[in-house]
């Protein structure tokens, strides 16, 4: 017995060295790839490093199927269309060294750069076309092609009724792409610089078509940085591209990208050292550690082009009213719910685009916040119609996706609603895949919803509700002239002119409230102040090839 | 002992069909699709999403080729994760959590077994409370508190430990012990229990009469018989720890496995949640097969049925 027990025992020892030497604990062999924990280290070895965090794994880093902010993130470092966003997002020249508009805004001439992707081959107009022909493909799949439809025959090309000779894109020579548009649209030049229009090395992606599944030779890129390592689940490493054109003024050496799940295991992080910064993409600056860094005069607020609104099902039996839609939207207190719920400085949404974007500063007066006289009045006339004796009949169920964030707003307008109009509301929460299908669907009365700009124009928020089938419109409601309108500002080419119709169309909305707009969105952040350059634009893109660390 | 160890295959391979296939009808069950997206994109890509990964087939042809993915180990590729195989996620992640299970249940058992012996040696003394106070709260804390505690005082405020990451064998010691201890006070009310049982028979009392040491009696008679209720924890334990634990992998952003098994379901990621399914049950119903058989090892009164002595 002794015998078997020592065999047993040196069997599972000699098991267990197997599995160490196996997998071992990650590290590096050679190599400084992982954050240090002193800042010392960092400057003695010279390497101008910047150590951040992401909250999860990017779901692809492929430019045309990545959806989510985290992929984005990277994206915009190792990628570069056209043009490039600044910190005011003014479209600036990046690969595109020069371009010119037709007097009707329909034709785009754009001349490349010499530019090289990073195995070398130069980047080529047919590198763009490339890309965004696959994107429209409706054989790839890719969920954000409706980006690319301000293109010639775009839309029908993606949706299987066109073909790719009738898109827009003509590629003179290798350094002129010339692109013609469906409609004068003014925001093209922001488009490019989108991850979706980013170009794609043709030799490259067709000979290996899960290129973008690692990192490695295969994935080969133009912008200003490289993905050095990928380390599924754990990290990602970028590396200044020396062969980009405007590496000199790349300050960074490398960039090192972790992977924290817990929001206060990266706050614990930050105070630590272990990274330089906390802020949407990279995690995001928790809840309750917001006080705490605002008293310490280290948090800073950035406006951000989003809208957290709750979409109101005119489908529903009650919610088609439109006095109860109107009682609902104005007796919400949104200054008392971001003062005392919210807390990052938000702005109370009295309109649905928000006041960062170009031509919507001003408030257009729709509504007043927390009016809840007019709420009364609205009220009534809505129970009114629908037959009810009183207010105290009445019961709305607000849905929202499981999260305490969307709990707590929900409960204070729950309250809001219930001291007011002395309504009854009910809470329903459901997980996100299940919530969104809800929404998809129609069933809910008032759903929560958030919407984050894309490129910073209000047509992005206005556009989702020109129709009842567009897929993010949600409420069932339409209005011909509505629609009408959002179709003339894709035609207007005066700006000034365009601004006045999407306003116009905005009122009408405003008025019959299809949704009720709650908050505009604000970034808190916080940054180390080794870093410099660290600033998001509005749309939340941050441009680490402007950061320097100390 | 052969022909037991075929039919315990044999229910092994009962056990994993049972639990596919209820697996299979819960996740078809469960509402939700996962490729519902904020933004949503137009209904034809939708459908070429489905079609790809064959969620427009009636359901019996998309449980035959559930059932055809399983038994040839190949559950193709994540609905979330473009281009990422599940068997690539699952190769990937397991060594680290197997690791870290390793390391946490190598600290589980000698600390528990230690801490064990000595409240049964010391019964109803101090050391006896000290060490049944420890094994009390291993038990009751639980262990993301325990992680959180030990990452604000350690490696936060004490600096010891690097805060989160998975970079070296030093980033693995405080996740490893947020693990153990729980366990670890398991294993110490065990051995304490059937310790004191055998303190009281009468061949510890003729060893000790003989003349032997406390502790010598110890190593030599008690433990060994002492031993068994822990290696049938130890199963369970096993496939427990080397999974992965979900929450200890947040909270110190170790790149395992078990955030694979939550977020696959909160992802509808249906390909996903099949192959960690899968490759769980494997382990777990391996990991009790194989504590039955070492019971025949340990203790010799023990017989397997279809043994032929």
């Amino acid at each position: 017995m002794n015998k078997n027990k020592k065999f047993f025992l040196l069997a599972l020892l000699a098991a267990f060295s197997l599995v160490l030497a196996a997998c071992g604990f990650g590290g590096d062999k050679g190599t400084d790839t992982k954050p240090t924990t002193d800042g010392d280290n960092k400057e003695s070895s010279g390497k101008k490093e910047l150590n951040v965090v992401v909250a999860s794994e990017p779901p692809s880093l492929h430019p045309q199927l990545a959806t989510d902010t985290t992929s984005g993130a990277v994206l915009n470092e190792v990628f570069e269309g056209l043009t490039r966003l600044d910190k005011d997002t003014v479209p600036q020249k990046a690969m595109a060294e020069d371009w010119e508009v037709s007097e009707d805004g329909l034709t785009y001439t754009f001349t490349l750069r010499d530019a090289k992707w990073s195995n070398g081959d130069p980047v080529v107009a047919g590198d763009f076309a490339y890309s965004w022909e696959w994107a429209l493909n409706p054989d790839n799949m890719s969920e954000y092609a409706a980006l690319l439809y301000p293109i010639k025959g775009a839309e029908a090309y993606n949706n299987g009724k066109g073909s790719a000779d009738d898109l827009g894109i003509e590629v003179k020579d290798d350094k002129t792409l010339v692109v013609t548009l469906e409609n004068p649209t003014a925001y093209f030049l922001e488009l490019t610089a989108f991850k979706t229009y980013a170009p794609l090395n043709q030799k490259v992606v067709e000979a290996n078509e899960d290129w973008y599944a690692n990192a490695g030779e295969q994935f080969v890129t133009n912008g200003p940085f490289k993905l050095a390592d990928w380390k599924h689940n754990a990290s990602i490493t970028l590396e200044k591209n020396e062969d980009y054109w405007d590496a000199d003024n790349v300050k960074l050496e490398k960039v090192n990208i972790g992977m924290v799940e817990g929001e206060s295991t990266a706050v614990t992080m930050f105070k630590k050292g272990e990274i330089d910064f906390l802020g949407s993409p990279f995690q995001t600056v928790a809840l309750d550690s917001i006080d705490a860094f605002r008293s310490e005069g280290k948090l800073n607020i950035a406006d951000k082009a989003g809208v957290y609104w709750y979409k109101l099902n005119t489908k529903d039996k009650v919610m088609a009213n439109e006095n109860i839609r109107r009682a609902l939207t104005l007796a919400m207190d949104r200054q008392g719910l971001i003062d005392n719920v919210l807390k990052g400085e938000q702005t109370p949404a009295l309109g649905m685009v928000p006041t960062v974007i170009k031509g919507f500063e001003e408030d257009r007066g729709y509504f007043k916040d927390n009016d809840i006289e007019e709420a009364k009045k609205a009220l009534e006339a809505g129970l009114k119609e629908l037959g009810l004796a009183k207010a105290s009949d009445l019961t709305i169920a607000i849905s929202y996706n499981t999260s305490e964030a969307h709990a707590s707003v929900a409960q204070y307008i729950q309250e809001s609603w219930s001291k007011n109009l002395g309504i009854n509301t009910t809470l329903d929460n459901s997980e996100w895949q299940v919530y969104l299908e809800k929404v998809n669907m129609g069933d809910y009365q008032v759903g929560r919803m958030g919407w984050i700009a894309d490129y910073n124009d209000a047509y992005t928020f206005l556009e989702m509700y020109a129709t009842a089938e567009n897929g993010n419109n949600d409420t069932g409601w339409e209005n011909p002239k509505y629609k009408e309108l959002i179709e003339a500002s894709n035609k207007e080419v005066d700006a000034e002119k365009r601004i006045q119709i999407l306003k116009d169309a905005e009122a009408i909305a405003m008025k019959e409230l299809p949704v009720a707009p709650i908050y505009y969105y604000t970034d808190p952040s916080v940054v180390s102040e080794r870093v410099t350059g660290m600033e998001a634009d509005i749309l939340g893109n941050f441009q680490l090839k402007n950061v320097d660390v100390k | 002992m052969i022909n037991y160890i075929l039919k315990r295959l044999m229910y092994i391979l009962l056990a994993l069909f049972v639990i596919v296939t209820v697996t299979f009808f819960l996740m078809r069950l469960a509402p939700g699709s996962p490729f519902a997206n904020e933004r949503n994109f137009p209904p034809q890509i939708e459908e070429k999403l489905n079609e790809t990964y064959g969620l427009n087939n009636p359901w019996y042809i998309q449980y035959k080729d559930y059932l055809i993915d399983t038994a040839t180990f190949n559950f193709g590729e994540s609905m979330k994760y473009k281009a990422r195989s599940t068997n690539d996620m699952i190769a990937e992640s397991f060594p680290v959590s197997l690791t870290l299970g390793i390391e946490a249940m190598l600290l589980a058992i000698g600390f528990g077994v230690l801490i064990g012996v000595i409240s049964a040696l010391y019964h109803n003394k101090f050391p006896d409370y000290l060490a049944t106070s420890i094994a009390v709260l291993g038990i009751s804390v639980p262990s993301f508190i325990l992680a959180g505690l030990m990452q604000y005082f350690l490696a936060y405020k004490l600096d010891i430990f690097p805060t989160a990451g998975w970079n070296g064998f030093i980033y693995s010691i405080l996740p490893a012990l947020a693990i153990a201890f729980s366990h670890a006070g398991f294993i110490a009310k065990l051995t304490r229990s059937s310790m004191l049982e055998q303190n009281s028979s009468d061949y510890v009392k003729m060893a000790r009469a003989k003349g032997l040491g406390k502790w010598t009696v110890v190593f030599r008679h008690t433990l060994r018989n002492a031993l068994l209720p822990v290696v049938t924890y130890l199963g369970p334990l096993t496939a427990g720890v080397v999974t992965g634990s979900f929450i200890v992998e947040q909270i110190f952003a170790v790149p395992g496995l078990g955030k694979h098994f939550v977020q696959s379901i909160t992802n509808r990621d249906y390909t996903v949640i099949m192959g960690t399914t899968v490759f769980y049950s494997i382990i777990l119903l391996f990991a009790v097969f194989i504590v039955d058989i070492l019971y025949s090892i340990i203790d010799p009164r023990i017989k397997l049925k279809g043994a032929k002595k």
